[in-house]
């Protein structure tokens, strides 16, 4: 990257609610029904329909604009965005311009030299998102384009940050956290495919040291944090090469095209919008006071921060762990509750990072779908933990658990998997170790301590395993000392 | 005295004792339909089978004895209300052919209470004028003179009652357009205190504006009307919770404690002389019947039509974006993409007063100029609400002329749209201000012309005005008068 620029990059990120009922109808907001088939009057931009605000997306917009510390006001209005396109039943957006709900909040993000930054949140506020268009696919219709009002009225957060990015990777580490946020608040299912977490970058450059900003270009259209990265690189690139050319950056609005990995102008047409903002007649302020917010603030949910600080403090895991664990809600919940299973919480920890977070790769699968439950998970630390099993033989139960989805006490009494702990028999099995290998033994006995490992692989060898390998160690080293 | 006569109220009692069915009175009132609409141009959508079908259900509904107070009662609507499976057309051309899937919540009420639905009313388009000749399928014509226009926009609304082609009507009033059009056609119209009827399945023109009203013959008619479709509507979320009184109750026969306001610069040089003599025998009978006439002042009213020209044109501009042709209505087709059809459907099916005032709305929200116009005139109508809520606490209600003149000849005013404007000029202020205005005959111009009294009421105050107005048609009989078709 030309290192003679500062890159600054504001972010807009639109969150879409996962409340049951759409933002102003009481359709559903389920995705991939038939086209049209969750309309009504309202959502359908009928003459004579009448928006109706949904409490749920105010709750939600609450939660988000408490968990970025930004000022809920007391009084906020809805505002009318008006514009043509097909997927706009109304001819305007209802949307918020003047008095957002949320105001001057902020994320911090953990930068690489493990400091933080602090990037300021400008507004978030609330509006309803556009319907589909589809273009038709048989020689009969492609000519044609068809509407599908599904989404239309869909409630959307948008999440306008400051211009405080100063690289492509802030811009993903900013993006993530408040992925993680919106989901851990769970007012959004961050699915990007579909749409539900999408993003807008206001990129712009200036020569190190100059106070003021450069002419920024709105990037539109990305919708995964490998394209984000992608598109900020190449348009931080083109606006160098503009300024090293002798040209000038205008003010425009760029798409980005996924396959080129480029951005291309929409100038023109679509460019040219003054939409007209004016405040919503149809909608009575919204007035949130004071007591509605401490509610709120009261039933938040945990956050990844307070959770990571939480994991340490409570169970005593590395904050590294913690890091880890915090990274995903489901997986966080899942660390939670395997402890309160009664697992011992290092052991879950390394459990969850290690096996179940192999297999979840292996079959390109979610912690919600795994085969083996928390409840699961935490009956086999047990045993481990009262020296039922050895750590070895857990190995061999979690993959019969993950298999079959049968519980470790079955798994471990069906196979006869229990350890032996009974120093009689594992004594015999020793003093048999000793006898055939007695070459070995001299060896040891004149200071080659190191062939301990060997004799302890021999005695578990015999026993298949399920010999307690403290106990198999102890009573080894007392036997060859003899 | 044929069946077409009676008062709603009237018609009410005959039909629950079962003097009268509903059948009988329906089919009187269709036979006049199809002797007089074709020349009076009242109704664009008439229902003479299913008004029928109406009818019957109300005569059995009224037979096991369940009658509420509109069952049985042949009504018209306003075609700017949503009527489920009734054509809906706005008076405009675009919307000829739109039949909706839905009731509005006021028409829903009245079908709730099996009223008759006789059909729907012409009107100027989507709500725009002040003499129906901006409707897409010609004017509504007065029935007092068919020569002159019925006032507007709820021109049929007005038309219907006075020609008998309906009980009752409802209509919509975003400037005057239920009380300016009662007044040309000798009826009684009632714009109530915005949120006081539910918007719900009314097509918007200026959304902080529109009201839904009764059209009737009397007053009490008026109180009977508005019973049923007062009240708050989850589905509107502009109307308000507040209770609804019993209208009827309210009926008063003196005035004694009553304190009428005139505000001084509603009686102004320009009034018609006849308007001004008419209007001032009408305060001369409150002052009979007991009223305190004081004199008062609001101060803003010079600005109210400015600033109703501009936020409801700017309202009108974002309301009416939705007649695209893409998912109903007209759809005009050709060369071209997507704003080329757009610009076909919108250029062929909006009139030209339509036009004119998506532009000027257009302008005034643009940017540059929003905080000049659109904002400026948001704080004017501050300014103006504030008059009225001081007057209100020195007076009860306020009495002024509905309309500076009489009915004018059809096409007498249709060059020059700013002359069409200030015939709204004494019942714009109660859209700024939100309260409740009633219209009501109280004589005649020379040749028979119907002139109204406009009773100004504080907000939730129809319970007062309705008062005050019986007293009044209880000590004159203007509303009596008839027209001869
Ligand atoms: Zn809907």
């Amino acid at each position: 990257m030309n290192s003679e620029y500062e890159v600054v990059i504001g972010l807009e990120v639109h969150v879409q609610l996962t409340t049951a009922t759409k933002i102003f109808c009481g359709c559903s907001t389920a995705f991939g029904n038939a086209p049209n088939a969750q309309t009504c009057p309202v959502c359908l931009g009928l003459p004579g329909a009448l928006p109706v605000l949904n409490r749920q997306v105010v709750e939600n917009a609450i939660r988000t604009g408490l968990a970025t510390d930004c000022r809920i006001a007391p009084r906020s209005i809805f505002a009318r965005k008006n514009y043509f396109y097909p997927d706009l039943p109304k001819g305007y957006q209802i949307s918020q311009f003047e008095l957002p709900i949320c105001e001057h909040g902020h994320l911090d993000i953990p930068l690489d030299d493990g400091t933080s930054k602090r990037i300021g949140i400008t507004r978030i506020h609330m509006e309803e998102d556009a319907g589909k268009l589809q273009h038709g696919e048989t020689p009969a219709t492609a000519d044609s384009s068809f509407v599908d009002l599904n989404r239309a009225c869909t409630p959307l957060l948008e999440i306008v940050s400051e211009p405080d990015m100063r690289s492509a990777d802030e811009a993903i580490t900013y993006l993530k956290k408040l992925h993680q946020m919106v989901k851990a608040l769970q007012v959004c299912d961050g699915n990007m495919e579909q749409g539900s977490f999408r993003c807008d970058a206001n990129v712009s450059i200036r020569p190190w040291g100059q106070a003021e900003l450069g002419t920024r270009a709105e990037l539109k259209n990305i919708n995964s944090f490998r394209f984000i990265k992608q598109a900020i690189e190449y348009e931080v690139e083109r606006q160098a090469d503009v300024l090293e050319s002798g040209g000038k950056v205008i003010q425009e609005t760029r798409l980005f095209d996924s396959t080129s990995g480029t951005t291309r102008s929409m100038r023109g047409k679509e460019e040219a919008h003054d939409y007209r903002y004016f405040p919503d007649p149809d909608l009575v302020p919204l007035v949130i006071d004071a007591d509605w917010i401490e509610r709120v603030r009261d039933a938040l949910p945990e956050l990844p921060e307070a959770k990571r600080a939480r994991f340490v403090r409570d169970y005593g895991i590395p904050a590294y762990d913690a890091g880890v664990l915090t990274q995903n809600h489901e997986v966080s919940s899942y660390f939670d509750t395997t402890v309160a299973a009664g697992a011992d919480p290092k052991q879950a920890s390394n459990w969850i990072m290690g096996e179940v977070q192999r297999r979840l790769n292996d079959a390109g699968s979610e912690i919600s779908a795994a085969p083996v439950d928390p409840a699961m998970l935490a009956g086999m630390l047990k045993r481990i933990a009262d020296k039922t099993i050895s750590g070895k033989i857990a190995k061999t139960v979690f993959d019969e658990m993950w298999k079959s989805g049968t519980d470790a006490d079955t798994i471990i009494e069906a196979k006869g998997l229990k350890q032996v702990t009974d120093s009689g028999a594992i004594e015999a099995i020793i003093n048999d170790v000793i006898a055939n290998n007695a070459p070995q033994v001299a060896d040891y006995r004149a200071g080659k301590e190191q062939l301990l490992g060997f004799f302890v692989g021999q005695v578990m060898k015999a026993s298949k395993g399920k010999a307690n390998p403290a106990a198999v160690n102890d009573m080894l080293k007392k036997k060859l000392q003899e | 005295m044929s069946l077409t006569d009676l008062t709603l109220s009237e018609l009410h009692d005959k039909l629950r004792t079962k003097e009268l069915s509903s059948v009988e009175v329906t089919r009187a009132y269709l036979e006049r339909i199809a002797a007089h609409n074709a020349a009076l141009n009242i109704y664009l959508t008439e229902r003479p089978v299913e008004a029928l079908r109406d009818a019957e259900a109300a005569d059995r509904r009224i037979a096991a004895g369940e009658a509420a107070p509109l069952t049985g009662i042949p009504l018209a609507l306003k075609d700017l209300l949503v009527t489920e499976g009734i054509r809906t057309t706005c008076g405009s051309k675009l919307l000829e052919n739109f039949i909706p899937p839905y009731n509005g919540t006021a028409v829903h009420k009245l079908r709730d209470s099996s009223a008759v639905l006789l059909g729907k009313l012409n009107m100027d388009e989507f709500g725009m004028g002040s003499s129906n000749e901006n409707s897409a399928f010609g004017p509504c014509r007065n029935p007092w003179d068919r020569e002159r226009v019925a006032g507007g926009s709820s021109g049929g609304s007005a038309a219907c009652i006075a020609a008998r082609l309906a009980a009752a009507s409802l209509g919509t009033d975003t400037g005057g357009s239920i009380r300016q059009p009662a007044s040309h056609c000798g009826a009684v119209g009632l714009k109530p205190t915005y949120g006081r009827v539910s918007r719900y399945g009314v097509v918007a023109y200026a959304s902080s504006l529109d009201q839904v009203g009764p059209v009737t013959r009397t007053v009490e008619d008026s109180a009977l009307l508005l019973q049923t479709i007062a009240g708050y509507d989850r589905a509107d979320s502009t109307s308000i919770d507040c209770p609804v009184p019993d209208y009827r109750a309210a009926l008063r026969n003196d005035l004694k404690g009553v304190r009428v306001g005139l505000p001084k610069e509603y009686f102004i040089d320009g009034l018609d002389p006849e308007v001004q003599r008419t209007v001032a025998s009408a305060i001369d009978v409150l002052r009979d019947l007991g009223a305190e006439i004081v004199h008062v002042s609001l101060p803003h009213t010079d600005y109210a039509v400015a600033c109703y020209y501009l936020i409801a044109t700017a309202e009108a501009s974002s309301n009416l974006a939705r007649y695209d042709g893409v998912r109903y209505g007209r759809r005009v087709t050709g060369e071209g993409g997507l704003i080329e059809m757009y610009n076909r459907t919108r250029g062929a099916g909006f009139g030209d007063e339509v036009k004119r005032r998506i532009m000027l709305g257009t302008y005034a929200l643009s940017s540059g100029y929003y905080d000049a116009y659109y904002l400026k005139a948001q704080k004017v109508r501050t300014l103006i609400r504030q008059d009225f809520l001081d007057v209100f606490a020195q007076v009860d209600v306020l009495a002024t002329p509905v309309a500076p003149t009489p009915a004018f000849r059809l096409g007498e005013k249709g060059a020059d749209p700013l002359q069409m404007y200030l015939s709204d000029i004494f019942t714009i202020p109660v859209n700024l201000a939100g309260t409740c205005g009633l219209s009501l005959p109280c004589g005649f111009a020379a040749g028979k012309l119907p002139i109204g009294l406009q009773l100004i009421g504080k907000p939730f105050g129809e319970d007062a005005l309705l008062g005050v107005g019986h007293a009044y048609q209880q000590a004159t009989d203007w509303h009596k008068q008839q027209a001869e078709l």
